[in-house]
């Protein structure tokens, strides 16, 4: 055989071919497009489509964007410097600015007092978002903020944020003095103390002493009021969802069918029926001689809302853990409150975190809503001021954008956050 | 080793109360429910005080008189001699429509967007995931305020519609597209009609009965029916050929430009605070379900599809009938949870001016009659009872589809 | 009687104290300011301007209030109210006063128990439509689309009048003033219905108000005017006799300008009595006896304030009509001070 191959094949080759380069279609760009965007005739269509509505979109976009009018004192001057072009009118924003942002009650002069606040909480939140990687000194200063943040926000007397965290030091150091013996003692007693230090100093006359100007809680507006709105509930809101979730957990049965029933109810109805009430009805149910600002009715029936949500959020949480633990927590002969504080509860949220994310994100979310009951937050700012004056009546879609991207942003950057902090905590290994 | 001896026989001790955790229960619980009742009868004597003070008295009376005012969308009988009850019933009724509505779609687009993120057409899934992130990072009340300012101030104003020599025609002369809605043509059924009607509603029936009696055929025998085409012919021909041998007994009520100087008459008008509030809703819960959507299918471990492809069967035949089963099982219940919350944000209704129960019960009624705390007591009895009866089926059906697990 | 109490840090200094108790006046005063609910937005009548300061006719009341209580008119919390709360607000004690183009009429007189202190300004329903519509008379106007603010008694006299004239129409329900404006603006409605001074002060805010015009019916009585918890009667005469020395300063021609000059000391008895420099009327009321002075100087008597906030001079345009003083054939009429 070898033989008459040697001389019935009239070529045969004897040199190694140069490795070729793959074809054109099987690397590269092409490749990647060729699985990519039209491996079948389906995806191909599907492909065009979407490059076609892709095209159109930045095709009517980019112009209005491009165009924009930044420096104009109404919507007339910007028709008038557009001549009849595509151009958006972002002189609004340009003008309300600090309107959108603070509300138009706020006092222009002290601006500087809710921007200060709001850069300090990212120092504030800092060591509590990033905890593997900031010292826990910073949590000090993280637990001074909501009184320093209270008195740049709504100014008055420095003495009044100081007298009520006097009080909830005390509250603490009792509970410090007396959790070892008994985590129900050193609860109750820490509340104890804190309510009677608390009664104390708020009687003692603070008017006027190392006071900045006070703000009234009416004047807050803009999308710092829906700022607050969400830090504060959502703060809240956490300690009481635990309980609930606990309570919940219970066995102790009518302890259990309360928190059912309030967490069945709130979750039963809308958020704004709650602001209803928060706006028409919570005033018939307070003594009569007090009158609570609208905006604490609001704080007290968004903290409920949110409550109640995160309470099933950890519940999910609680569920989750393996009997083990519990039964494990038992038998080293802890009672309840340590199980609970040392074993439990640490794993619990760990895996709620994700789900106490998305319930903060819905929150600040929702917070748009008190725009209905007549309060101004950026969406109440857009649809009654801003739209109503003769300057701006007719500029949608710069205020809407802008309200849309604000919220975009702040609810993005917290869900990545959720995301990677998941990612953080994995402990088990796949 | 020491053996326990029995306890001493102690006669109970006040601090048994506090010390000892069988008696502790107790005593927590008796101090809640203590603080329970204090709590209720503080809220109890503070509005009894304040109604007094303010010389109000709780009353349902209002329900019962005529509410004078208009709606602009019923589904009953309405007038403004009606009552205030059956304000609230028109309101309940829009409620639940719309609710429906923005359910249906937003499943619509949810799936869709959560099949297709899975997709392995890069520009398709990267879009779906700028869908996602999109409408689920802004307030749902912004997107509803979006969407009917794209209603009212981008359509076309219905004047352009009327008169002899209008601007616009109709679209296939019978739609039309204005800032007050969307118009479209309404059957108008004689007797007959009427029957052409049921025939149609025989043959769905007759359709659903066709395509079991397949599949059984097919986990009976292994013989394969046809299931398209004819599903379409028991569908439309019957329907079709009644209609004329009873001689188009059906005929359709187009918008009319001429009859009145403001507005098309006739026809369904489909209002713009509906749609504006349905495609709201859909487009923003849809952007929820596309996420569970993915992440049942991703549930759905790689070897089932291995395990389908490996039995030869087709690729659309493996999403059918292994994949989604499976994944139905993880995404049905927040499923269900979505509906709810979409039923309670239609609430958000009163932000465009649509009459659902919040517009007219917890809105024009409670304005006119003052009756604060009955409105908003009904409104969240209405809500509270919607809420429980769709968890209880979802707790029903999670039951039902529990692992069976041995 | 003012206690405050604190539920943390947070809500330290956001409790406002007292109020729905039956002391209004006492509690102002201990207050020292007051809360005076008007709507969120209605130019000449309360609105708020780009900084944020509140002016209009309505505004002015509040301010002639706080200025005879408290001898300061700035002294004022404005708190915006919508159709929706602004009687829960008043009920609850949120505020001392409403003065936002309330209707005064039987049932929030008698069953919701409000005391309609007076009356500043008689007003009554009318429609807009634009010009180009050729719309002259209302009983045009079937199968309209009419915008409507919801919660105003303007829903139910719409509906009436559509009713006894036989007439379809598709009522279209709106919150705010700006929306409803907005939806008229689109073309969304054909016509706008609102109080006609409402319909002056929203066509002045139109880019062409020209090219819109207000029908001659008026369909409707809208006596509108400030009004304030029953069973307070002392605060409801504050209120009352605060309204009525605007009303009557005017009469008596008692101007901003020329106040001072008058308080020295002039011929007409009933002037010196209103100007507290004879009688004691002030300390009647619990008041200091320069109260009414306070009221006048905190923006003129009532013929200045409509000038300056609605009169025909500013973009509202609207013209005194019913509400000149009865000598000169309107319906102004306060009763006299003795």
């Amino acid at each position: 055989m070898s033989d008459m191959h040697e001389h019935s094949v009239a070529y045969v080759r004897d040199s190694m071919l140069e490795q070729q380069p793959a074809p054109v279609t099987e690397t590269g760009l092409v490749k990647w497009t060729r699985t990519n965007l039209f491996s079948t005739i389906p995806n191909t269509i599907l492909t065009l489509v979407a490059l076609y509505a892709l095209i159109w979109l930045i095709w009517s976009v980019f112009p209005w964007f491009a165009n924009g009018v930044w420096d104009a004192s109404s919507i007339r001057d910007c028709r008038e410097m557009l001549q009849g072009q595509t151009g958006g009118c972002f002189a609004v924003l340009a003008e309300r600015w600090n309107q959108l942002l603070f509300g138009f009650q706020y006092p222009s002069e002290l601006y500087w007092r809710p921007a200060l606040a709001f850069i300090l909480l990212f120092v504030a939140i800092a060591p509590v978002l990033f905890f593997q990687y900031l010292p826990s000194k910073m949590l000090v200063f993280t637990a001074l903020y909501p009184f320093l943040a209270y008195f740049l926000i709504w100014g008055g007397s420095i003495l009044a944020p100081i007298f009520a965290m006097v009080g909830l030091a005390a509250g603490y150091l009792v509970y410090q003095r007396f959790v070892a013996k008994s985590f129900a003692m050193g609860f109750f007693g820490g509340v104890i103390v804190a309510l009677v230090a608390l009664w104390i100093l708020t009687s003692i006359p603070v008017d006027g002493i190392l006071a900045m100007q006070q703000v009234e809680s009416r004047q807050i507006g803009g999308f710092m009021l829906n700022l607050i709105l969400g830090t504060v509930c959502v703060s809240l809101s956490i300690p009481i969802g635990i309980a609930l979730a606990l309570g919940r957990q219970s066995s102790l049965p009518i302890i259990k069918w309360i928190c059912v029933v309030f967490i069945e109810f709130i979750r039963g109805v809308p958020l704004i029926t709650l602001l209803f009430v928060a706006n028409v009805v919570l005033a018939y149910f307070l003594p009569p001689g007090s009158n609570f600002d609208l905006i604490i009715r609001v704080i007290i029936m968004i903290t409920a809302f949110a409550s109640a949500y995160i309470a099933e959020v950890i519940r999910g949480g609680l569920a989750a853990l393996p009997r083990g633990q519990y039964e494990a927590a038992d038998s080293l002969g802890l009672d309840y409150a340590q199980a609970m504080r040392l074993i439990i509860l640490p794993q619990a949220l760990k895996i709620s975190i994700p789900g106490i994310v998305n319930v903060a994100v819905g929150l600040f979310k929702d917070t748009t809503l008190v725009s209905i009951i007549s309060m101004f937050d950026l969406v109440g700012m857009i649809r009654g001021p801003i739209l109503a004056s003769t300057e701006w009546n007719g500029v949608y879609w710069e205020l809407w954008a802008f309200a849309a991207a604000l919220f975009f942003v702040v609810c993005f950057g917290i869900s990545k956050y959720s995301q990677w902090l998941e990612r953080q905590l994995t402990t088990d290994h796949r | 080793m020491t053996t326990l001896s029995d306890p001493p026989s102690e006669s109970f001790q006040l601090s048994q109360l506090i010390n000892d955790t069988r008696y502790r229960s107790y005593t927590f619980q008796f101090i809640a429910l203590l603080l329970l009742i204090a709590a209720i009868a503080y809220l109890g004597s503070n509005l009894a005080t304040n109604l007094r003070e303010a010389g109000l008295n709780i009353s349902w009376g209002f329900l019962g008189d005529s509410s004078n005012y208009d709606i602009n969308m019923t589904l009953i009988e309405y007038d403004s001699q009606s009552t205030h009850l059956r304000a609230a019933i028109v309101g309940v009724l829009n409620t639940l429509l719309v609710s429906f509505l923005a359910c249906l779609t937003a499943t619509i687009i949810g799936v869709a967007a959560g099949v297709l993120r899975l997709s392995n057409n890069w520009l398709i899934a990267r879009l779906m995931s700028a869908y996602v992130e999109a409408f689920r990072n802004v307030p749902v009340l912004i997107w509803i305020l979006i969407i009917y300012t794209i209603m009212t101030a981008v359509l076309p104003t219905a004047r352009n519609y009327l008169g002899e020599d209008p601007e616009s025609d109709l679209i296939l002369g019978m739609f039309a597209f204005t800032n007050r809605g969307v118009y479209i043509p309404k059957p108008v059924f004689t007797p007959l009609g009427w029957v052409v009607f049921a025939i149609f509603v025989a043959s769905v029936i007759g359709v659903f009965a066709y395509r079991r009696y397949a599949t059984k055929l097919l986990y009976d025998t292994g013989k394969l029916l046809p299931m398209g085409w004819p599903s379409l012919v028991i569908l439309i021909v019957p329907a079709v050929v009644f209609y004329f041998l009873l001689g188009m007994p059906i005929s359709l009520d187009r918008p009319d430009p001429l009859a009145n100087r403001f507005n098309l008459q006739g026809g369904v008008s489909i209002l713009g605070s509906l749609i504006a509030l349905w495609f709201a809703l859909a487009i923003y819960t849809g952007a929820f379900i596309a996420e569970n959507v993915r992440a049942g299918i991703l549930s759905v471990s790689k070897g089932q599809t291995e395990a389908a492809a490996a039995l030869g069967l087709r690729p659309n035949r493996i999403m059918n009938m292994v994949i989604l089963p499976q994944a139905l099982r993880v995404i049905i219940p927040p499923l269900i949870s979505h509906y709810l919350n979409i039923t309670k944000n239609s609430s958000l209704a009163i932000a465009v001016g649509y009459m659902d129960l919040t517009g007219t019960l917890g809105g024009i009624t409670l304005n006119q009659t003052g009756r604060a705390i009955e409105c908003i007591l009904l409104l969240m009895l209405f809500y509270l009872t919607i809420s429980l009866s769709i968890s209880a089926v979802m707790n029903v059906y999670n039951n039902a589809i529990k692992l069976k697990e041995r | 009687m003012k206690k405050t109490v604190i539920f943390g840090a947070l809500t330290a200094a956001g409790l406002a104290a007292g109020a729905a108790s039956a002391a209004t006046l006492d509690d102002v005063k201990a207050r020292g300011t007051l809360n005076c609910g008007v709507s969120t937005g209605l130019v000449g009548f309360s609105a708020p301007d780009a900084n944020g300061e509140w002016s209009g006719f309505d505004v002015a009341v509040c301010r002639a209030v706080a200025a005879a209580v408290l001898g300061d008119p700035m002294a004022v919390e404005f708190v915006p109210t919508t159709g929706k709360t602004r009687f829960t607000a008043l009920a609850s004690g949120e505020i001392d006063m409403l003065a936002r183009n309330t209707t005064w009429t039987f049932t929030r007189d008698v069953d919701l128990k409000f005391e309609f202190t007076g009356v500043n300004y008689y007003d009554g329903q009318g429609f807009m439509v634009p010009k180009a519509l050729g719309v002259s008379s209302a009983k045009e106007l079937e199968g309209a689309r009419v915008c409507i603010q919801t919660g105003t008694t303007t829903e139910l006299n719409l509906a009436d009048y559509f009713r006894k004239n036989n007439m379809d129409y598709e009522p279209v329900p709106i919150e705010t003033n700006a929306e409803a404006q907005q939806n008229y603006l689109n073309g969304a409605c054909d016509v706008y219905t609102t109080d006609s001074s409402g319909l002056a002060a929203t066509r002045a805010a139109f880019e062409a108000p020209g090219d819109h015009v207000i029908l001659p019916e008026i369909i409707s009585k809208e006596p509108l005017g400030p009004l304030v918890r029953h069973g307070d009667n002392e605060w409801g005469d504050v209120v009352r006799w605060t309204l009525n020395a605007l009303i009557a300063a005017e009469e008596l021609g008692v101007t901003s300008a020329n106040i001072d000059e008058l308080t020295s000391g002039t011929d007409s008895p009933e002037v010196n009595r209103l100007l507290g420099t004879e009688g004691n009327l002030g300390s009647m009321m619990g008041l200091e006896s320069d109260w009414a002075v306070n009221a006048i100087k905190a923006g003129g008597n009532y013929g200045e304030l409509f000038e300056k906030n609605i009169g025909e001079n500013t973009p509202i345009g609207l013209s005194r009509g019913l509400n000149a003083q009865w000598t000169e054939g309107g319906l102004l009429y306060s009763p006299p001070f003795r």
